[in-house]
Formats: structure tokens, sequence, C-alpha cells
């Protein structure tokens, strides 16, 4: 096919800015993780020193632990508060399109943004108990909790309404004639009809609680004590915060990766094998 | 009868319960709002209050604020780099997706394959070598930004496109190259007109990460040329100090664009949400 | 939509030609063999002061000076980031030994430079065996500044509780601590929220504890332990006993307990906020530096006459302390990026010295920057006419000890991190006072492994 010799126009230009950008910087990192080093240009070997240094690193086992319940919490939360609303907004009510369009406009906000309005809200709110956001870290976690759940109930929300409206509705006619009650119908023909939105709605919540940074920088910043420091923002804080640390650096952030893709990998399995068995 | 007044209850019921949440998605920005309007030491006092002849301020804020972080400026290039970054991205990815689908051989499908690959890995992994390659290659200006943006973006917007062509039947193809188009006429005449709707989901995807996106602009260009972001988590501390009345004013002049964007164009946002969601 | 898609369009377009069009001047510029001056500076309270001197050193010269402030407690990140960068910064900051410890692979020697000659004194320059690499530009002076209207009604309150009768008086912590907590008592009537403005306590807001405060025990532990500098031994010392912990508990206890500000609302407060307080006349006292003035004068609705602000020495308690001064130092040291080009390491040094020896520079640095520069080349009266710089000025010539600022040779800003963190679960109740000596000597100790 002609189309074969137009590799430099059609593929060239991606591919190299993808080189760039992504290819050699994450093979750099992988090797960089290895070694001790400043300014990429003056490694030296250290074999495996790095990984020691950062599990036996206070702030970064707290980081994990602390992304790790939050990921837990807030994917719950918002998997249940969207699906319920998502439920609700499906009866054939009338103006559902407009409850839609206040729903979801707080996903399209930037973090950053987001967290500062959410630090005046919050702080508000503690101020009549004599506190404020960075008093405690439960402070920090549950406020993150709440903006999360903000900012995602109305995206996720919009998936799974998507796939409500995917269920033939003759099938959820049948059932009530067949005498199913309201929870067996949920049960045998919603939930595992809508079981590819939950499984993309999982993978987004996760994938994006794990991944957060810019609303974690801005809501606390990592206050009190790095407490409530994430581990987008420990890795940021070990690169930048930390001269001599930049090896340990690169080797949390291949261990934050090694968590992310392992993740994101069994719960893709874990889901699409239930979908296959229903 | 008792049934139907049961059911008006019900909804009744629903429709409060809906409002109620309604209300308390909005009160955030509402509350953000009216605090703008408020002298800068007042705010953090009571943020609940509204303003009062005591203390409020007109739109001082508003002006100290675009006057600490040349407000403009920051829309411009939050802008520029935007627009341009999602051009390429639709332009370059779509192009090099239909040469995977079409040129298939082991090259491609590895090339599709570390594509994927690249959508899984946090930005973190490559944050600092990322920043030194580009520094090095001299990108790290706006213009260098829509490349780093087309690497980054890549990812997805293949995955995304190769998803789509693998429908596009190949018959309409060969037809127009027959007819003596050449593969780029042929891309631009008939296979690119078809992709449309894909395309706007993947723009959509895109316009929303970039224009939000604070870490990877403000490593690279971020001291000279602030985007919104930038200029928002620059206002603490950049000016010696938190000026919490320029910080609401500013929140609320980030917000007011995007807001004007989603309810411009909220049947395509929705859409490119679900479409991207359930295809990444 | 398609309304939409021209609008923006238009404005991408419009953008892209305007500011394009600026940077091909600046191109230009670069193709004569580029001598940009970038000056990464570390002082947010003057970055509007220092781009106006760019301007017009360009207007001058036609050299251009960009000048980029860091945001306020991200000075060392920003300069990691920034370093990294094509466009790197040819001046930057360092704080100290220990700043120059971090960053000696990028510091030029400045030994053969007229900068250098013109440094009245030069040990104050930061120097190994090798050269010259750090160049002190401004030195400053902290302690308690008061508003002496306020202590005057405090003195002419017939039910005081102490028998000297000006603030001048106060010359030691106890003093201090009995007329601060009388005058708690009778805040209604001198119409103050507090004796001390807030205790800022937010992130990036603590430094006013965590280094200018502390300063003041390891300073006494040090002297206690060598006759060197202090500022030497803290540099060497592996470890430290915190000897003086509990003088340092008993001011921080002072301030926060006689605060305009409850406890628990103090981690919301910004040194902005503090100021504020003081400049409305509703505290009567703060812990700052001279650099503070711009601040006060700044507030609208400011109540504090410039003839009414003075400086109380830091007293903590310490045998002697009558004799104590403010403390006189300096965390400024110029330094230049040696590893940019030969041209841009020539304009930048040439931009600095034309700062502080010019006419028209040196009239910026006296009375816009309002620094009390360490040059020979300031006459006596080219000082600057702040109330704070004239206090300061007037506390060096007095017969006191001036404390050096030991805080120069803190381990690393992890330290004071930690410390302030530990500060602030202190001030909140959820940690107790030994539990912030633990986490001080922990991490000096951590921080110099």
């Amino acid at each position: 096919m002609a189309l074969k010799k137009w590799f430099p126009i059609f593929v060239l230009p991606t591919l190299a800015a993808f080189t760039i950008v992504f290819a050699v910087p994450f093979i750099l990192g992988l090797g960089l993780s290895f070694t001790e080093f400043t300014t990429v240009l003056d490694a030296k070997w250290v074999a495996f020193e790095n990984y020691i240094r950062a599990f036996s690193n206070r702030d970064f086992l707290n980081a994990l632990w602390f992304t790790v319940k939050f990921a837990v919490v807030s994917v719950i939360t918002i998997n249940v508060i969207s699906f319920a609303l998502a439920s609700l907004l499906t009866k054939g009510l009338k103006g559902t399109n407009l409850f839609r369009t206040v729903f979801f406009m707080p996903n399209l906000i930037g973090g950053i943004v987001l967290g500062y309005i959410w630090q005046l809200i919050i702080n508000g709110i503690l101020q009549n108990i004599g506190v404020t956001i960075t008093y405690d870290a439960k402070y920090g976690f549950w406020g993150l909790v709440f903006m999360m759940n903000w900012q995602l109930i109305g995206y996720m929300m919009i998936i799974y309404i998507a796939g409500i409206q995917n269920i033939p509705t003759d099938l959820q006619d049948a059932s009530k004639v067949d005498g199913a009650s309201r929870l067996q119908t949920l049960r045998h023909v919603t939930v595992p009809l809508v079981m590819p939105s939950v499984t993309i709605c999982l993978f987004l919540t996760i994938t994006n609680s794990f991944k957060l940074f810019d609303q974690n920088l801005a809501l606390t910043a990592g206050a009190p004590s790095k407490q409530t420091a994430m581990l987008a923002l420990d890795i940021y804080n070990t690169f930048y915060g930390k001269i001599g640390w930049e090896g340990v650096g690169q080797a949390k952030a291949v261990i934050f990766f090694i968590i992310v893709a392992a993740i994101s990998f069994a719960q893709l399995i874990f889901t699409r094998k239930k979908e296959v068995e229903q | 009868m008792n049934s139907v007044t049961a059911k008006n209850i019900i909804k009744t019921l629903l429709y409060l319960l809906l409002i109620g949440i309604g209300l308390a998605f909005l009160a955030p920005i509402i509350i953000v709002l009216y605090n703008s309007f408020k002298g800068k030491f007042y705010i953090s006092d009571d943020p609940f209050a509204l303003p009062n002849a005591g203390t409020f301020s007109g739109i001082e804020n508003y002006i100290s604020g675009i006057e600490k972080t040349g407000f403009p400026a920051a829309f411009g290039w939050s802008l520029f780099i935007t627009v341009f970054s999602v051009i390429a991205i639709v332009l370059f990815t779509s192009m090099t997706a239909w040469y995977i689908v079409r040129v298939k051989n082991g090259f491609t499908k590895a090339l599709y394959y570390i594509f994927v690959f690249s959508m899984i890995v946090p930005f973190q992994m490559v944050m600092f070598t990322m920043t030194k390659t580009v520094a090095d290659l001299g990108l790290d200006t706006p213009w260098g930004l829509i490349i780093v943006y087309l690497g980054f973006g890549a990812g997805l917007a293949v995955f995304m496109f190769c998803g789509f062509v693998k429908s596009v039947p190949v018959e309409i193809e060969e037809a127009a190259m027959i007819d003596g188009c050449n593969p780029f006429q042929t891309f631009f005449h008939v296979v690119f007109p078809i992709m449309k709707p894909t395309a706007i989901t993947v723009a959509i995807l895109d316009a929303m990460w970039i224009w939000n996106d604070y870490l990877l602009p403000y490593l690279l260009i971020g001291s000279e040329y602030k985007t919104i972001p930038i200029a928002v988590q620059y206002l603490r501390g950049g000016y010696g100090s938190v000026d919490m009345g320029a910080m609401m004013a500013m929140l609320v002049l980030s917000i007011i664009p995007i807001v004007v964007f989603y309810l411009s164009c909220q049947k395509y946002i929705i859409k490119g949400i679900v479409a991207g969601a359930v295809k990444g | 939509m398609k309304k939409i898609i021209s609008i923006l369009t238009v404005a991408v377009l419009l953008f892209t030609v305007t500011a394009c069009g600026k940077k091909d001047t600046t191109d230009k510029n670069n193709a004569k063999g580029d001598n940009t001056v970038y000056f990464l500076n570390f002082k947010p309270e003057v970055a509007d002061i220092y781009k106006e001197i760019a301007q017009k050193y360009e207007a001058e010269t036609g050299v251009k000076v960009k000048v980029v402030t860091a945001a306020s407690n991200t000075y060392e990140t920003t300069l990691k980031s920034e370093i990294a960068k094509s466009d790197a910064p040819t001046i930057f900051q360092i704080n100290g030994p220990v700043g120059y410890q971090s960053w000696s692979k990028y510091c030029k020697d400045l030994s053969d430079t007229k900068l250098y000659d013109y440094l009245s004194d030069k040990e104050l320059a930061i120097k190994t065996a090798e050269g010259v690499f750090g160049i002190p530009y401004v030195v400053e002076g902290y302690g308690i500044i008061y508003n002496n209207a306020i202590m005057d009604k405090y003195f002419a309150l017939k039910d005081k509780a102490v028998t000297i009768s000006k603030a001048e008086e106060i010359t030691n912590f106890k003093l201090l601590k009995e007329v601060v907590e009388d005058m708690t008592k009778h805040k209604q009537e001198l119409g103050i929220d507090g004796v001390f403005a807030s205790t800022s306590m937010s992130g990036g807001e603590q430094w006013r504890w965590t280094t200018h405060l502390l300063n003041m025990p390891v300073y006494y532990e040090m002297k206690d332990k060598s006759d060197d500098s202090a500022i030497t031994s803290a540099y060497s010392a592996k470890d430290i006993d915190f000897k003086y912990s509990e003088n340092f508990k008993n001011i921080f206890d002072l301030y926060v307990n006689n605060s305009t500000t409850e406890k628990g609302l103090l981690s919301g407060k910004s040194v902005e906020n503090s100021m504020a307080e003081f400049a409305l006349g509703k505290a009567a006292m703060v812990q700052n530096g001279n650099w503070a003035w711009d601040q006060i004068s700044k507030v609208s609705g400011n109540t504090v006459k410039a003839d009414d602000i003075k400086y109380l020495p830091l007293y903590i308690g310490i045998d002697g302390e009558e004799k104590q001064g403010l403390c006189i130092g300096t965390e400024n040291y110029l330094a230049i990026n040696k590893n940019v080009s030969e041209e841009k390491q020539k304009s930048s040094v040439a931009f600095l010295e034309w700062l502080f020896s010019s006419k028209t520079g040196k009239d910026y640095v006296v009375n816009k920057l309002n620094f009390i520069s360490p040059f020979n080349t300031f006459d006596d009266n080219e000082k600057p006419d702040d109330p704070l710089a004239r206090e300061v000025i007037s506390w060096m010539e007095k017969d006191k000890t001036t404390v050096e600022w030991v805080f120069n040779s803190f381990p690393s800003l992890d330290f004071k991190d930690d410390v302030g963190n530990a500060l602030l679960e202190y001030v909140q109740g959820s940690k107790s006072w030994e539990d912030v000596e633990k986490a001080t000597k922990d991490s000096w100790k951590a921080s110099r492994e």
C-alpha cells in the first residue's frame, strides 16, 4: 500500500514529540532511579539504595498510606452517590437536564481553583469549632474527600446515566411482569447491565484519586507536618524541595508508577471477568 | 386515587431532594462569588456572611487581583496554549492513528501498544527527566509547550482514533485512492471528515486537561508565562503574603470562562465525556 | 458552537499577534549575543520595585533584565526548577554557608569583581579557599516592633502593675512578660484586640518563628559552647542540645497567649494579617524586621505614626540580656550562575555594580528598596529613611551586643518546616512542648547526617 512511504508525514511528528517528552524521559527515569544524580548528567550507580531510602522515608510511607485511605473512601462515596443520582435522574422526571447540567459543572473547574474554593468553605465551617483545615490531618483528609466528591460525582453520574439508558426498557418491564421486586430487578437486571459503566467509573475514580496533585497542593499543601501530602505531592517535594534526594525522588516515582499500573490492570481484568460471568 | 397522590408526594420529595443537592453543588461557587466583594481582611473572619456596608469593597479585589496576577495575559496564554495544543493533537494523532490501523505490521502494532501504555504512566514518573530533555532542546517556551502537549496527549488520542478507524470500512478510502488521491488527500478529503465525532471528543477532553493543567506548564514556562492556574497558585506567597481578596476575585475570573464554555457547548461536552470514558 | 469557535479563533489570533510581536524585539536583542540578565528575586515584598529597576536599567544601557520572583517559602524549589531550564537565572541568591553548600556547582568566583571591592567589610562575603562566591547586599535587623502610642497609653494607666514608665525601660524578659500580661488585662481600655499581632502559622508563613525566633536559643547555645562566631559553630554542629528550649517556649507562649487571635485560628493567619493588625492599631507589638515597613505603610487605614514605631530586642530570659541588642545580619547573598554564557555572566555583574554604585541605582536601593547596604559606595547620608531602618541603624550604634543571624546555619529548609509543623501542632494542642523539643533536635540531627 502506498501509505507506508508516508511515514514521515503521518507518524513522525507525533512520534518525535512522544519520544522527546515521554519515551526518552521514561527510560532515563527508570535508569536514574538506580543512581545518585543532581542534574541527570552526573549520575553514579548506587543499585537499590534509592529504593531502600524511599521505603525507609517516613514521609513517603505516610503519603502512601494516606493515598490508599483517600482512594478507598472516595472511590466508594463517589460511586455510590453518583449511581444513586443517576438512578434518580433516569426516572423520567421533568427538568432532569437542568440538574445534570448543575451536577456536572464542578468537573470542569481545574484542580488549583477547586482547592482554593474548598479551602475557603472548609475553613469557614471549621471556624465554628475554632480550628482550620491544617489543624489536624483528619480535617485535611475529609476536606479532600469532600472536594473530590464535589468534582467527580457529576462526571461519574453522566457515565452511569448513559449506562442505565442503554438498558432496554422492555427488559425491566418484563422483570416487573414476572413479579420481581424492585430490589430484585436492581440486582439481577440493572446492575449486571450497567457493569461496563461501573468498570469505567471505578477505573476513573481510582486512577484520579491516586494521581491527585493540584487539589492537594492548593487545599492543604501537605499541612500539618506533611501528614496530608499524597504520593504525587510527596514525589514533587522530594525532587524540588531537597537537594541530594533526586535519586530517591525518581525511585519513589517508579514505585508510584508500578502501583498505578498494577491497580489499573488488576481492576480492568477483575471487572471484565465479572462482566462475562454475568 | 390513593396511589396517585402517593406518587405525587414521592415526586415532590424527589424534586426537593434534587433541588437541595443542586444547591449544595452550586453553593461553593456562590460563596466565593460574594466573598470576592468583601474587603480582604474580612473574608477569613466569616466566609459565609454576605457582604454588608462595613465589609463591602466593590471591585477593589478584582482590580488588585488583576494587577497582581496579570490576569489578561494569563488568560491569553492559557487560551493560546490550549487552542494550539488541541489543534496539534487532533491533527497529528488522527493521522498517526490512521497510519497505525491501515499499515499493519509489527512496528505499528508495537507503536500502538507503546502509546496505550503511556496512558497509565503517572506524570511524576517522567517529571524530572522530561523537564531536562525539554529544556536541553530549548522547548521550554509557549510554542515548545505545544509539542510537549502533543507528546503527552498522544496516548489517549491515538487510542481513541484507532478505535474509531477500525470501524471505518476501508472500501471508501480505496475508492478515493483509485480516483488518484494520494494518502494525504485521501486522509483529509475522506477519512478526517468521517472522524469528526471522535475528533470533537478528543478535542474536548484535551482542552479540559490542558486548560486546567498546572504542574507541567509551571515547571516548563511558569516563571515567565503564567497560565491561569499558575497565576492563581502564585497568589499564595508570590507577593509576600496571601491576599484573600485578590484570591477570591481570581477564582471567580477563572471560573467564568469555564462556565461560559460549558453552557454554550454543553451537548458536545457531555457527549464527548461519555464517549471518552467509554473508550478510555 | 460555531460562534464560540470563531470568537476563540479571533481571540487566539489577536493574542498570538500581540504576544509574538513583543517577542520579536527581544529576539533581535538576543541575536547580538545574548546578554540578558535573569535575576531570580528572593523578596516578594519588593518584586515590583525590582521590575521598575529593570526597566530603568534597560532604558539606560539597552541590556534587558528579566526579574522573576519566587513565592515566599519556595525560593529553593523555584531555583531548582529554574536552573534546569534553557534560560536559567544568571543572578540568584544563596542564604549563607548552607545555601552555598547546595549550590556551589553554580556559584561563580567573584573575587575579581568591583562588587566585591565595594563591600565595606570583606569578611561578610561567603568565601572559601577557592574564592568569593556570595556577596551580601543588605543588612537587616529584627526584634519586637511596638507602637509607642499604645505603650504610652498603657504606661499612663493609673492601675498598671509595673513601676517602669516607658517601653524603652523594658530590658529583659521578666519585665516584658509583666508588661504584656498586664496590657492584656487592660486591652479594652487600650483599644486593642491583643498585645501581639497574630502568630501567623499558615503554610509558608511560619518563618518568623522557625528562623527568627528560634535564632535566639540556638545563638545562646552556640555562644556557650565556643568563642567562635555563633554562625560558624552552628554551621558545623552535628546536633543541638536545645539547652534554652524553655526560654524559647516562654516567649512563644507569651506571643500566643496574648494574641489578637484565638489559638485554633492561628493556622489561617499570614504575615500580612499580622502586619495589618499592627498597622490598624489592633495590636501593640509584632515580631518582625525592618523589611516590614513597606507592608505596614501600605495598609489602608493605617493608624500607626512613623514616629511611634520602635524596636525592642527579643528578650528570652537569659542572664545579662540587658546588654542584648537587635538581631542584625543578612541572609541575602548574591551569586552569579557560572554555567550561563560568558556574556550573561558579565552583564549580570555589570548590572549589580550599577545597582549598588550608580546614582540611579543607589537611589532605588536607599529610597525604594529601603536597604541598609553593606557597600562603601554609599555615603553616610545615603541611608534609608523609613522608621524601621532608622531604628535598626540607631540600635547598631548603641552600646549593645548585636545578636548574629545564626539561622543562616540552620541545617535545611526541611528542618525549618519540621519545627514549624511541630509548633503548629503545639499551638493547636495536639502536641506537647516535649514533642516540639524532640522534633527540633531530631530534625537538626537528621538534616546533618
